[in-house]
This record gives C-alpha cells, sequence and structure tokens, in this order.
C-alpha cells in the first residue's frame, strides 16, 4: 500500500521541469511538499493525478498504474488552485457530482464544515471570492472517501482565522480516520509541525526526503565572530550564511564533527523548517552541495 | 496549558517539558485527566504522531499513564517525581552556570555566596 513515483521525467518545450523524479508516499502520514514558485509542485500533483502525462516514467497506487485507470485514480484526490468547476453551479450541485464520481461523500461532515466556515452551499461557484473557492476545495477534499489526498496551496486566499480552523479540522478528520495528506504550501512556519514527512523540490530535483525531526536534527545555525565560525565549520556542509556587523551565522546541513572543540565564542543552535528551506533553494547559493 | 515552543529542541521533547511544568505545578493534578492528544495536536497545529511520542516519554516516566479507552491521567505521586528529578538536575541545569558565569565576570566565591544569600533573604 502506498504511491510510487518512479523515475518521472517531465519536459516542456525542451525545458525539463522534472528530473528522474523517484518518490514514494506512505499510508496514512501527513507530508508537506515544498518548493519555490515554479519549482515543478504543480506540475508532479498532476502528473500523480493523471491530469498531465509525464515524458517518461510512471506513477502507481497500490502496484497499479494511475494513467487512464479510473479505479486507481479514485483512491487520490487533488485539490489545487485550478477551477475544474462549472460557474453556474451551486456548492451544494457539485457536492453530489463529487459523490458520483468517488461513490460515496460524507454529506453530514460538508454540511457541518460549511457552516464553520460559513460557506453558503446555494451560491453558485462563479460567485465565491478566492478564499471562498478554497474553502469550497478543502470541504471537497476532506469529505471524499480516499486514503491519498493532495492539497496544492490549500489556503489560497483564507483569512487567519479560516486557516486556524482549516488546520484544526484537518487534524480531527485525520485522527478520526486515518489517511494521507500531502500539502503544498509556500506559508511553511504553519504547517513546520503539523506534517510528518517533507519533500523539498529545487531545480528539478528533491533535494529533501525525510522525517522533519530527523532533517532538522542535522540542520545548525552557527553563529559567532566570523573567523571563529568559519574554522570551525570548516569542512562541514555549509548551505548558507549571513553576516551582521562582525557577527557571522553559517547555516550547516549534515553533520557537524564531534571530535571540533567549539569555541567559547561560538553559539549553536538548530534551524526552523522554513530558514532550512530558504536556504536551500536560495539560487545565490552554489548548487551542487546538497545532500540527498 | 501554555505552549512557547522554540526550534533548538525537537518538538517531541517540547511537549514532554510542557507537560511535565503543567504537573509540576499542579496545573495538572494528580489523578487528573490531561487533555487527549488529538487536542494538543488541534491545539497547536503540531502531527498526532509528534503529540503521542512526547507524552510516551512520560508515559515511560511514570507521570502519566494511559486508560484504556478514557486518555491520559496523571499518577498518583507524579509531582513528587518531577521534584526528585529537578533536585537530581538542580547541580548542572543552575549551579555550573551560574559558577560560569561568575567567574567570566571576576566575582569571587564569597561575593556569589553573599549574592546567593541576599536572594534567599529578599524573595
Amino acid at each position: 500500500m502506498s504511491i510510487q513515483i518512479q523515475a518521472i521525467q517531465q519536459v516542456f518545450h525542451k525545458h525539463v521541469v522534472l528530473d528522474n523524479l523517484n518518490l514514494t508516499i506512505e499510508p496514512n502520514k501527513i507530508y508537506g511538499l515544498l518548493g519555490r514558485n515554479g519549482a515543478g509542485k504543480s506540475t508532479l500533483l498532476n502528473i500523480i493525478s493523471n491530469r498531465i502525462q509525464p515524458t517518461s516514467g510512471r506513477v502507481e497506487i497500490d502496484g497499479e498504474s494511475v494513467h487512464d485507470n479510473d479505479r486507481a485514480l479514485g483512491k487520490l484526490f487533488l485539490m489545487s488552485e485550478v477551477d475544474l468547476y462549472s460557474e453556474r453551479s451551486k456548492v451544494a450541485q457539485l457536492f453530489k457530482l463529487t459523490a458520483q464520481f468517488y461513490g460515496d461523500f460524507d454529506f453530514d461532515y460538508a454540511a457541518r464544515l460549511a457552516k464553520a466556515f460559513g460557506l453558503d452551499t446555494n451560491a453558485r461557484f462563479g460567485k465565491l471570492s478566492t478564499g471562498y473557492r478554497s474553502i469550497f476545495k478543502l470541504i471537497l477534499a476532506l469529505c471524499v472517501p480516499v486514503n491519498y489526498v493532495f492539497l496544492d496551496e490549500p489556503v489560497l486566499g483564507l483569512d487567519a482565522n479560516h486557516r486556524d480552523l482549516f488546520y484544526q479540522e484537518l487534524i480531527e478528520t485525520y485522527s478520526e480516520r486515518p489517511r494521507t495528506f500531502v500539502i503544498s504550501t509556500h506559508l511553511i512556519e504553519e504547517i513546520a509541525n503539523l506534517i510528518e514527512h517533507v519533500f523539498v523540490l529545487d531545480n528539478h530535483h528533491i533535494v529533501v526526503n525525510g522525517e522533519v525531526s530527523d532533517i532538522l536534527a542535522k540542520a545548525y545555525l552557527i553563529s559567532g565572530p566570523q573567523t571563529d565560525v568559519q574554522q570551525y565549520t570548516d569542512g562541514l556542509n555549509v548551505i548558507g550564511e549571513d553576516h551582521l556587523g562582525s557577527i557571522t551565522a553559517e547555516y550547516v546541513y549534515g553533520a557537524l564533527d564531534n571530535n571540533r572543540p567549539i569555541p567559547d565564542t561560538v553559539q549553536i543552535e538548530h534551524l526552523d523548517l522554513q530558514k532550512l528551506f530558504v536556504s536551500l533553494t536560495n539560487t545565490k547559493e552554489a548548487s551542487g552541495n546538497h545532500e540527498h | 496549558m501554555q505552549f512557547n515552543f522554540n526550534s533548538t529542541e525537537p518538538i517531541y521533547r517540547q511537549v514532554a517539558d510542557q507537560i511535565e511544568e503543567a504537573i509540576f505545578t499542579r496545573t495538572f493534578a494528580e489523578g487528573e485527566q490531561i487533555p487527549s492528544t488529538t487536542e494538543v495536536s488541534k491545539e497547536f497545529h503540531i502531527n498526532p504522531a509528534t503529540v503521542l511520542k512526547g507524552m510516551n516519554i512520560l508515559v515511560d516516566a511514570q507521570l502519566i499513564e494511559k486508560r484504556r479507552g478514557v486518555g491520559m491521567f496523571v499518577i498518583a505521586g507524579a509531582q513528587a517525581r518531577v521534584v526528585e528529578k529537578r533536585r537530581n538536575q538542580f547541580y548542572d541545569d543552575y549551579v555550573k552556570k551560574l559558577v560560569s558565569e561568575a567567574r567570566k565576570l571576576h566575582l569571587t566565591q564569597a561575593e556569589l555566596s553573599s549574592l546567593i544569600e541576599r536572594g534567599f533573604s529578599e524573595q
């Protein structure tokens, strides 16, 4: 039981978007899919859900190819930024339409969510604001009977209160019926503790793939006078640096040298996920020193 | 319960520390039920598996126990156990730092002792 993404290559107009990408998505886990604008996150999600065909490679769900396979595709749901719904349809009608495709739908839960978010189910989809379009799509994502839910920019246009409510509902429904969620978002701080596993897509490749706690355990911020810091970090995997007056901060991703004494002037802390992400995907930094 | 998260310690460790603190201050009294994994998870947007990992540290330390189908409860004697643990750690957690900082400031042992006496008399 899993989704296997095998050797996916995507080329648009001779431009490589995804290069030999391999991933495994396991059951009942909450994943984060992070990447800068244009990194290929949406392309990857569209390939997984068979909305676009990869140039080469394949995607399997529980051992079956998703390519033109309604049974396999019925096991996943992709909520994306793109609006696939008729502008004239009412929200309640779209719930029913979704129920038809997926064979089932949690109408009670959808009604509760619509009430909690203040979504009028008699409103036509075309009349909804950006935020309420997102809310409508989120409700579909949480109420379909699938085991793999992909959320592409789920909180687009949502105010802070609605984002808070969404994260709470996500945890509630996940606790009641564990299933896989893959969340692609730019609001890293908001999901940093929510996700168990993180993928970082950069420069057409997956540059980070692991449990968040393991990843952060080997992400360090080392600060102090420049010469002392540089002496300490010499030979380590330095992924970025900042300067504030005579103080230097270097970001290290990977093991430290335990045999090396830490100078009194040097402080070692852990990076948070957002800072690690920014350092790893900063185009100013030389590429090629990323850990795979 | 108040959570002040920072990035230097793993989140599961911080969950354990915060609940332990609440047991120490008797915010969670002995015999009382503590918030469920889902409640903590929802409130602070933390993955339920992470919260559970933190709670299991406290189960192993015999501070809380799981009652099937009901939830987690503070064990009788848990508060005293936290006090005992903190007393054992007091030298490492506080005294070492105090002496190290005093040395940097060129405070003598006598001066430091008199400051400690002052602390006791003023509080």
